[in-house]
């Protein structure tokens, strides 16, 4: 008896665990293309479009580009530390994305049932926001140890500001949990589901909208990307606290950055954007939209094949085919009887965290930096006394409710 | 100036920081010693000297009209400006005067070169403050106006269009219809950057009341051109020294009384405006007909059809060309409004083909000694705010 056949969840689990890691880590890779890219469109320039058609492969290079370079480790370092800060980055925050389901279909894996989310955690909300706090040392670990200034400054700056928007951005989702009386991420889903007057989402963005910009502001600062990006302002501390990195120990801080924007981003979308849940209703009139995945599959499919008859080159022909039939393909599955209720929850999710996504690169193309002291005043002077503030209405709320009115209040 | 900060080792609480040579916003090989509270800056002291060029002394080998080639490189970011301060120079030596139609031509580039110059520093500006888009909105046009200079001199940067006498080449034909078109788009270009920054609260913030100069300060420590009509100075060459033809042409001297980066953000918009102005003005002359430099016979080399008619023509021709021109002994001062500020040439010569002595009083390293003031007391972000309205060129600190 094998271990696996003592413990058949266990093999479950680590096969849920490697095709998210390969997912993750390629979503996390074509991120910065898609940031490059739209970044590159809106500063009116193309972003990259040499290796591969469109750049398609320029992460491919960059990640081995990064592989192949000498890690250098400055004069004075702390050894130990400098080799894992990194490590403890991005390994945390992979970590995060363990709990957060992505649809809620169960599905089949070697005839065991299981759900679409390496792990069931019951305050699953709590767990993300333990993981993603722990995030700082990784980042004032790497200014401490990199015996650099500008990396210490770095360090100090980040440490201060992740600890400070933490608070705001755990008080910004109280209002959430309030709402749907639940840390089970599964459970704010589900008490998300149905619409008001039979088209209008009951999502918790209309009655928690505050709490969804001090939540998405905070967001951003959490995760050091701008206009909050001082930790690593390049312009006043050269690259903040991974200066002195180079090699894949960079590309570790890197990748740790864009899985921290994905997981803000899925978080945002579960507590705020009804997870999963189809904006339209899938019954009556819009009965159509259970077809909208295989309509963009392919879509994109087939503008990939008609850019491919515009290319010359017989290997941007040959890899934009391939992308466009792999996409028609997937157009063709999903629109299968047994795979399209499948595919409706991690559509809409997966759409939710990408247009969340495309927010924060629009908003490094077109915002200044802020300064650091006013970054500071900002989280505690304006966002923490919001968010209470809207943390306390909502709990008024709920229980006027729930006791029915004043009088059961008083009672 | 120059004094490196020496604090005894384990006893402050204060930590140096070196800001360049190399570094992301020193614009160029500015090395700027900070000693620094956390972040708040208690002394800076700027280090200059890493790109000494040695021009100056470099002219002192050169007849006169070679010494125009080194002069684009000192403010690299205005050739133009540089070209005509010196040309101006050699000519009041020379008691030359020059066709006003390269007069206006002049005046013209010149301030095409200021809308340029002023575009790298916006652009610069606000990418060190972190909007990065504003930048490339900024290059886009400045290309436009590259290709002008290109067209017209054959050259983007280093054009050494004007020579002595007027310019180097008649202007070829199309050339004003190319500033025709950048003068009608720019307005709405400009309006896109106001867009992104003007009204934009945290640029507001990073700008308003950060690095504060004192009109008594600026003038004491001798600071010109934006910086100092940002503390409220009405003070441009253009209008005190009228130079080129300046005096024709209707334009405002642009200040604003607060004194802070904000200010002098404001400063240079306002200017780049008043630069498409007079342009606008000098497009209304007749620019097509007449002389494009001046009949001097041993100074200025002859047409080439005189040159082939005539024997002193051809002999001055080679003259000029071999051993260069002669001014009287001698020396002169003058001064011009580059996009930094005051430009002094100071030109001596001992009636030798070669100058005896230039010097270029430069604007950016004068403007410089007002960095400390600007930054000491305030947070270590406002440095880099601080540097870039300040607006240096190293090329012309250093030369």
């Amino acid at each position: 008896m094998t271990l696996f056949e003592a413990y058949p969840l266990l093999l479950v689990a680590l096969v849920k665990t490697g095709i998210l890691l390969f997912l993750a880590l390629t979503a996390v890779a074509y991120l910065s293309w898609f940031e490059r890219k739209v970044v590159g469109h809106i500063q009116s320039r193309l972003g990259p479009y040499r290796v591969g058609p469109h750049g398609l492969l320029q992460p491919l290079a960059d990640g081995l580009k990064f592989l192949f370079k000498e890690g250098v480790e400055p004069q004075g370092a702390d050894r130990l530390v400098y080799y894992l800060a990194p490590f403890l980055a991005l390994s945390l925050a992979l970590s995060g994305l363990a709990v957060i389901p992505f649809g809620p279909a169960e599905i089949e894996i070697f005839g065991v049932r299981t759900t679409l989310a390496v792990a069931e955690v019951e305050l699953g909300l709590l767990f993300l926001f333990a993981i993603t706090a722990l995030g700082v040392y990784g980042v004032a670990l790497a200014g401490w140890a990199s015996n650099s200034k500008y990396a210490l400054m770095g360090g100090l700056r980040s440490s201060a500001q992740m600890i400070s928007y933490e608070i705001s951005l755990t008080l910004s989702v109280i209002g959430v949990v309030l709402l749907a009386g639940s840390f089970n991420l599964r459970e704010i889903v589900a008490a998300q589901q149905g619409y008001w007057f039979g088209a209008v989402p009951r999502w918790f963005l209309l009655p928690q909208l505050v709490g969804f910009l001090c939540y998405f502001t905070s967001a951003i600062a959490e995760t050091n990307r701008a206009p909050f990006d001082l930790p690593e302002a390049e312009t006043e501390l050269v690259a903040g606290f991974h200066t002195e990195y180079s090699s894949f120990q960079f590309a570790m801080f890197f990748m740790a950055e864009y899985t921290a924007m994905v997981i803000a981003s899925c978080l945002a979308t579960l507590l705020f954007l009804g997870g999963w849940e189809s904006p339209l209703p899938t019954t009556g009139a819009f009965a159509w939209t259970v077809y909208l995945p295989t309509v963009v599959l392919g879509g994109g499919g087939a503008l990939l094949l008609v850019d491919a008859l515009r290319h010359h080159r017989g290997f941007a022909r040959g890899v934009l085919a391939l992308l466009g039939a792999l996409l028609g393909g997937a157009a063709w599955a999903v629109a299968q009887p047994m795979i399209l209720p499948l595919v409706q929850g991690p559509f809409w999710f997966l759409t939710k965290v990408f247009l969340l996504l495309f927010v924060y690169v629009w908003v490094r193309g077109t915002l200044p930096r802020f300064r650091y002291d006013k970054l500071m005043a900002f989280g505690w002077k304006v966002l923490l006394p919001v968010a209470t503030l809207n943390a306390l209405v909502t709990a008024l709320v709920v229980l006027l409710r729930e006791s029915g009115g004043l009088a059961g209040v008083l009672r | 100036m120059g004094s490196t900060i020496n604090t005894p080792v384990g006893t402050t609480e204060t930590l140096v920081l070196n800001m360049g040579p190399q570094h992301p916003s020193t614009h160029g090989v500015l090395r700027l010693v900070l000693e620094l509270d956390g972040e708040t800056v208690v002394r800076a002291r700027p280090e200059i000297g890493y790109l000494h060029t040695g021009i100056e002394k470099n002219c002192e080998a050169l007849t006169y009209s070679q010494a125009i080639t080194l002069t684009d490189r000192i403010d690299y970011l205005a050739p133009l400006s540089n070209n005509l301060g010196y040309c101006l120079a050699v000519e009041k030596l020379l008691g030359l005067e020059v066709p006003k139609r390269a007069q206006y031509i002049r005046v013209l580039l010149t301030e095409l070169t200021r809308i340029a110059s002023h575009l790298v520093w916006l652009g610069t500006h606000a990418h060190e403050l972190g909007a990065m888009s504003v930048f490339l909105y900024c290059f886009r046009e400045r290309e436009e106006i590259m290709k002008i200079f290109e067209y017209v001199s054959g050259q983007r940067m280093m054009t050494s269009y004007f020579r002595i006498g007027g310019l180097a080449l008649e202007p070829p034909p199309g050339w004003l219809e190319m500033v025709d078109r950048f003068v009608r788009i720019f307005p709405a270009r400009m309006q896109e950057y106001e867009d992104l920054l003007t009204e934009n609260r945290i640029w507001q913030m990073r700008t308003k009341g950060v690095g504060h100069l004192r009109a008594d300060d600026a003038i004491a420590l001798g600071v010109t051109g934006p910086t100092l009509r940002g503390s409220g100075v009405a003070y441009d060459v253009r209008k005190a020294f009228p130079y080129s033809s300046y005096e024709e042409f209707d334009f405002r001297v642009c200040t604003r009384p607060e004194g802070d980066c904000y200010a002098r953000y404001l400063v240079r918009l306002d200017e780049m405006r008043e630069s498409l102005n007079i342009i606008r003005q000098v497009l209304e002359r007749n620019l097509h007909e007449g002389p494009f430099r001046a009949e001097a016979p041993g100074v200025i080399p002859p047409s080439r059809e005189k040159m082939k008619t005539e024997m002193e023509a051809l002999i001055y021709h080679f003259k000029i060309f071999t051993e260069g021109f002669s001014p009287p002994p001698g020396e002169v001062y003058q001064t011009i409004e580059s996009p930094r500020g005051e430009l002094g040439v100071y030109v001596a010569s001992d009636g030798s083909p070669r100058p005896f002595r230039v010097h270029f009083r430069a604007p950016s390293f004068v403007n410089l000694q007002a960095l400390p003031r600007l930054v000491e007391g305030r947070l270590l972000a406002d440095v880099v705010a601080c540097i870039g309205t300040i607006d240096i060129v190293l090329g012309e600190v250093d030369r």
